[in-house]
């Protein structure tokens, strides 16, 4: 298995407060890696770290054996790593297709091709494609945001809570299209609240506590782990 | 079981509220539209030479309204300096043209060359013969002059945001201190205008303007067709470039979430000089129009402000139809209201700053502005 991503004793913060000390994690190629962890352990933080958007004060962050520590985002975006953030991801007065087209900025050719596949993807979208996505409902804003993140075909997908705020039923669909890009080659590193049903579709997990590793394993490990349960899984 | 009744109840109390508040404001955005209508009318009937001047003067405003609703919805300021922007502009294109300058006692001539000497550059452009009148009072040396003014201005914008801009974005500045610095920047404007061309008011080409007839009885000075024209043009550009081509796009996604633009993979500093380069032609064509229409005037530029602030909130801050629209109503209300007797023409600028108070206080978000 290739490494896609890999953070290195990656310590963040905003200004004087740091709230990663020396975090570590590796995604590989095809693998769906949930992190999680209580409120305010720094899984935020993390994914930001991660996609440059937090300052990385040391350690490291390497996506397919490039060091992207710190670069800036459009570079990022470049380079095959997208960013889904968990609230105000579409942009409401651009239509559909547009907040498509803004998601392959960087991109100069092949648009067209791209949204024909995305749409493909996400067909619940693609007959509104000409409206604007602040009329679209919570779960298909969702689905707009994911697919805003694969018009650049990206290696490695950073999800910040795709369940939040989403009706029992959206979640299960929203995991579902998870699910279903990854099978398409695209490695997925997400972090949730809703652990249990993360962890029910991921191939491995981090259990994230004040700003540290604090357990590591295949996803069914970590459900079986009891201290996790008890700790973090609320049993 | 009781509780859950309550709780439906409230909840249903809660949407009747809900409905009654939407219901009231698409009342509300109604009647502001309806009364503005009957008033453009009403003005168009019985005041025709005042509503013709007011389209003027309102596609000039407009203009300018264009390129302040633009910069806040990108840096999300308000640019305290765009009056005195394109004041500043009206003075480059009158150097360009004519090379005029103060000079120790009286004016000199401080440019070896100007476009007023290149063949035929002061030849009157014709009107179309078959609509009758005058010609227009100037030469293509002044659109010559209005392209290299568009580039400088452009060049000025994106120098002072290198300068004074950005290190405050870098700060994380609150928008008041952008808004103030603006301020700061406009006041040094208008010193430097009045330390190269002086106080007294000047002209692109001295002398009475020809003018021509146009039905219903208007009589208009000619270059205000140009002016009405040019300003259509150029909104027409501005609309074609921020819903066409992908730098405009760019810029809209800006300014409904620069964060997500960011992470999508905008470049957003790249973005932010763009802004500048198209705010500085903007204010340069608003600018020579003006100037065109009234004169140039070191002090017009900062008059300015109040009528392109209310027009800008009046179609609702971000948006650019909405300033199109708004500076409209604001030059039309304007010219039309001094037309009574019993308002003097002193009083032109108060009009706007009543429409603005009004706005501010029944609907704030304007015409065509979006939900907070």
């Amino acid at each position: 298995m290739t490494a896609i991503l890999q953070a290195e004793g990656v310590y963040a913060g905003y200004g004087e407060v740091e709230i990663l000390h020396g975090v570590s994690l590796t995604v590989n190629e095809g693998e769906i890696v949930a992190v999680i962890g209580p409120n305010g352990a720094g899984k935020s933080t993390l994914l930001k770290a991660i996609f440059g958007l937090v300052p990385v004060s040391n350690g490291s962050v390497r996506l397919l054996g490039h060091d992207v520590t710190n670069l800036a985002t459009d570079r990022i975006v470049a380079e095959g790593m997208s960013y889904v953030p968990q609230t105000d991801n579409v942009f409401p007065s651009l239509t559909i297709e547009e907040n498509l087209e803004m998601g392959a900025y960087t991109r100069r050719n092949g648009i067209g091709d791209r949204l024909d596949h995305v749409f493909g993807l996400f067909p619940d979208i693609a007959p509104r494609r000409r409206e604007r996505a602040g009329r679209l409902s919570g779960g298909q804003r969702q689905m707009l945001a994911l697919a805003r993140a694969l018009m650049l075909d990206p290696r490695v997908l950073l999800l910040d809570e795709p369940s939040a705020s989403l009706s029992p039923k959206m979640v299960d669909s929203i995991f579902e299209k998870i699910a279903h890009v990854n099978r398409e080659g695209v490695a997925i590193l997400l972090i949730e609240q809703n652990a249990r049903e993360a962890l029910g579709f991921s191939s491995r997990a981090y259990v994230l506590a004040m700003g540290e590793n604090r357990f590591e394993g295949d996803a069914q490990g970590i459900l079986d782990n009891e201290e996790v349960g008890k700790l973090y899984l609320g049993e | 079981m009781a509780q859950t009744r309550l709780v439906r109840r409230l909840d249903i109390w809660d949407r009747l509220n809900d409905a009654l508040r939407a219901q009231g404001d698409r009342l509300l955005l109604a009647g502001l539209w309806l009364f503005f209508l009957t008033f453009g009318a009403w003005a168009i009937l019985t005041e025709t030479d005042a509503f013709a001047i007011g389209v003027v003067t309102g596609s000039v405003l407009a203009l300018g309204a264009i390129g302040l609703t633009l910069i806040f919805g990108i840096l999300k300021f308000a640019h305290f300096a765009h009056g005195d922007s394109m004041m500043l502009a009206a003075y480059i294109a009158f150097f360009l043209l004519t090379g005029t300058m103060v000079g120790d006692r009286t004016d000199t001539q401080a440019l070896p060359f100007t476009l007023n000497d290149l063949p035929g550059a002061t030849e009157r452009l014709p009107w179309i013969d078959a609509f009758g009148g005058g010609d227009f009072s100037f030469g293509y040396g002044l659109l010559l002059a209005l392209l290299l003014t568009a580039l400088v201005m452009g060049g000025l914008f994106v120098i002072l945001d290198r300068l004074v801009y950005r290190p405050l974005r870098r700060r994380h500045s609150s928008i008041v201190i952008l808004a103030i610095a603006s301020l700061g920047i406009a006041i040094s404007m208008r010193s430097v205008i009045l330390v190269f061309w002086a106080s007294s008011p000047r002209f692109y080409v001295p002398g009475i303007r020809p003018t021509t007839d146009l039905p219903f009885d208007v009589r208009i000075v000619t270059d205000q067709i140009f002016i009405f024209v040019a300003a259509m043009l150029t909104a027409a550009l501005v609309y074609f470039l921020l819903f066409r081509t992908k730098l405009g796009k760019a810029m809209r996604a800006i300014a409904d979430n620069s964060d997500l633009a960011q992470v999508s993979g905008i470049n957003t500093e790249q973005i932010v000089i763009w802004t500048w380069v198209i705010s500085g032609a903007l204010v340069s064509v608003a600018g020579v129009m003006l100037a065109l229409q009234a004169r140039l005037s070191p002090e017009l530029g900062f008059v300015l402000l109040l009528p392109l602030f209310a027009a800008t909130i009046l179609g609702g801050i971000g948006s650019p139809q909405g300033a199109l629209v708004g500076g409209m109503i604001i030059g039309i209300s304007q010219e039309v209201a001094v037309s009574f007797d019993f308002i003097s023409p002193g009083y032109k600028f108060s009009v706007a700053f009543v429409i603005l108070i009004l706005i501010l206080l029944v609907r704030p978000r304007g015409l065509f502005g979006a939900k907070a």
